[in-house]
C-alpha cells in the first residue's frame, strides 16, 4: 500500500506541476487578493500588521480550496477505474490524493505568506509555530478537499458544489490556526489551538480512510 | 486458467431511481472465447460492462466473474484480472505516454511488459516523450492498448475501442483479443462496428431494452 501511495504522489505532483495552475493562476490570485484590501483601506500601517495575519488565513482558506479540488478533480472516472482494477486501495488513492494536495497547499502558503509579510507588515514575534500549524492547516484543507471531492464525484454541478462542502467544514481550521497566530501576536498560549488544529486534521483522516471505500462502492 | 466460464451471469439487473438500466441479463463467456456485445446508444451495454468489471454493482442477479461472485466483495480479489477500456482514456493528461504507462507498470502486480516495450508494440515507440493532452484520440487508444499488453488481463472488455481507429490500430484491437482468448481468457467487445466486430469475436449478442438476445445473422 506504502508503495501505491509513493507511486501516486510522484504522479500527481508532476502532472499538477506540469500543468503549473498552482504557480501560474492560483497563487497570482492569492497575491491580489492580499493586494486589493491595502488599496481600500488605505496606508494605516498599525491596522494592516493587526489584520495580516487574519487575512492571510482567509486567502489560504478560499484559495486552497481551490488547489485542493483542482487536485482532486484531476483524477476522473477513467483514471479511477483504471487504478481500482490495478487493486489500489481506496484508503491510499485517499492519502495519496491528500498528501499530494497537502505539498501543493504548503507551496501556496508559503508564496502567500512570503507577500504577506511583504505588504502588511505582521509582528513576527514566536512564529517558529509557523512550522508546525501550516502543515497542520495544509493538511486539513487537503483531506477536507478531497472528501468533498469524492462526495461530489459523479454528481452535476460539482465544481460548485464542493467549495460550498469545504468552506463551513473548513471553519475550525480557520478558527484555530487564526486564534494561533493572534495568540503569537499578543504572547499568549497557544498549545489548545494547535491542539484544535491536530485534532481536526485526526478526526479528517479517520474519515477519510474509513469513507474511501464506501465512497467509491456508492 | 481453469475450464471455468470466464463470465457466467444470470438474472442481472439494475434498477435506478427513475429508470431499470438492465434487466434479466444472462450472459456467459466461456474461457478462450470472445464475445460481441451490440445495441443501441443507451441500450446498457455500457453499464453491463461496468457490472462485469466489478466496478458497478447490480440491483438484481448472481453469477461469477473469473470465478468472483459479483455484487460481493470477493470480487475485488479478481480486479487486478480484469481490463476494461473506456470510452475516455484513462491517462493523466500532463504526463507523457512513457510516464502515464510507467505508472501502470510500477501500480501492477506482475507487469508482462515494460512501458517502453508495449508503446512499442502498439507503434508508438516514438511517442513515449508526448504527454497524453498532446496526442490525437487515436494515439491515446493506442496508448490505452499498450496498457493492456503491460497488464494481460483475463478478461478483456472493450467498450467500443474502435472508434476513430485506423486500419493498423485496428488491427492491434484483433491481435490483444487474440492474445486473451489464446490464453484461456475471455473478451467482450462492445461495438457499433458488426462487421470489424465479427472478425475477432466467435459469437455475438445484442443488448436491447435491457436484455440479451441473440444477434442476428
Amino acid at each position: 500500500m506504502i508503495h501505491h501511495v509513493l507511486v501516486l504522489i510522484r504522479s500527481q505532483l508532476r502532472n499538477e506541476a506540469r500543468a503549473g495552475e498552482v504557480a501560474t493562476i492560483i497563487i497570482p490570485f492569492g497575491a491580489v487578493a492580499l493586494l486589493v484590501i491595502p488599496l481600500a483601506i488605505g496606508i494605516d500601517t498599525d491596522l494592516l500588521a493587526r489584520i495580516g495575519p487574519g487575512l492571510f488565513w482567509v486567502v489560504v482558506l478560499l484559495f486552497g480550496v481551490i488547489v485542493t479540488h483542482r487536485q482532486s478533480a484531476s483524477v476522473d472516472r477513467p483514471q479511477r477505474d483504471m487504478l481500482t482494477l490495478l487493486g489500489v486501495d481506496p484508503a491510499a488513492r485517499f492519502a495519496a490524493t491528500t498528501i499530494a494536495s497537502t505539498l501543493l497547499l504548503l507551496v501556496f502558503e508559503l508564496a502567500v505568506g512570503a507577500i504577506t509579510i511583504v505588504l502588511y507588515d505582521p509582528d513576527l514575534t514566536g512564529w517558529g509555530w509557523l512550522a508546525v500549524i501550516l502543515p497542520l492547516v495544509a493538511a486539513g484543507l487537503a483531506m477536507i478537499g478531497t472528501l468533498a471531492a469524492s462526495l461530489t464525484s459523479g454528481l452535476g454541478g460539482r465544481s460548485a458544489l464542493a467549495p460550498l462542502l469545504v468552506a463551513p467544514i473548513a471553519i475550525p481550521i480557520l478558527l484555530g490556526a487564526a486564534q494561533a497566530t493572534e495568540g503569537l501576536r499578543v504572547g499568549a498560549g497557544i498549545l489548545r489551538w494547535v491542539l484544535v488544529l491536530a485534532v481536526v486534521d485526526v478526526l479528517l483522516m479517520l474519515a477519510g480512510v474509513l469513507t474511501a471505500r464506501p465512497l467509491e462502492e456508492s | 486458467m481453469s475450464d471455468a466460464p470466464v463470465v457466467d451471469v444470470t438474472g442481472v439487473a439494475l434498477r435506478r431511481p427513475n429508470a431499470l438500466i438492465l434487466r434479466d441479463v444472462d450472459l456467459r463467456v466461456e474461457c478462450g472465447e470472445a464475445l460481441g456485445l451490440f445495441g443501441a446508444n443507451g441500450s446498457g451495454k455500457t453499464t453491463l460492462l461496468r457490472i462485469l468489471a466489478t466496478l458497478v454493482r447490480p440491483t438484481e442477479g448472481a453469477g461469477t466473474v473469473l470465478g468472483a461472485p459479483i455484487g460481493t466483495p470477493h470480487a475485488e480479489s479478481v480486479r487486478p484480472r480484469i481490463g476494461l477500456i473506456g470510452h475516455e482514456a484513462a491517462l493523466y493528461p500532463n504526463l507523457t505516454l512513457d510516464e502515464n504507462l510507467a505508472l501502470v507498470s510500477s501500480l501492477c502486480i506482475r507487469p508482462a511488459m515494460t512501458a517502453s516495450a508495449a508503446l512499442a508494440a502498439v507503434g508508438l515507440g516514438g511517442a513515449g516523450r508526448r504527454r497524453a493532452a498532446h496526442c490525437s484520440n487515436g494515439m491515446r487508444r493506442r496508448a490505452e492498448f499498450a496498457r493492456m499488453l503491460v497488464t494481460q488481463p483475463d478478461l478483456l472488455l472493450l467498450d467500443e475501442a474502435h472508434v476513430g481507429l485506423d486500419p493498423e490500430a485496428s488491427g492491434i484491437v484483433q491481435h490483444l483479443v487474440g492474445e486473451v482468448v489464446a490464453r484461456g481468457g475471455g473478451a467482450v467487445v462492445v461495438s457499433h462496428e458488426r462487421e470489424r466486430v465479427a472478425r475477432i469475436v466467435a459469437r455475438s449478442v445484442v443488448l436491447s431494452d435491457g436484455r440479451i438476445e441473440p444477434a442476428p445473422r
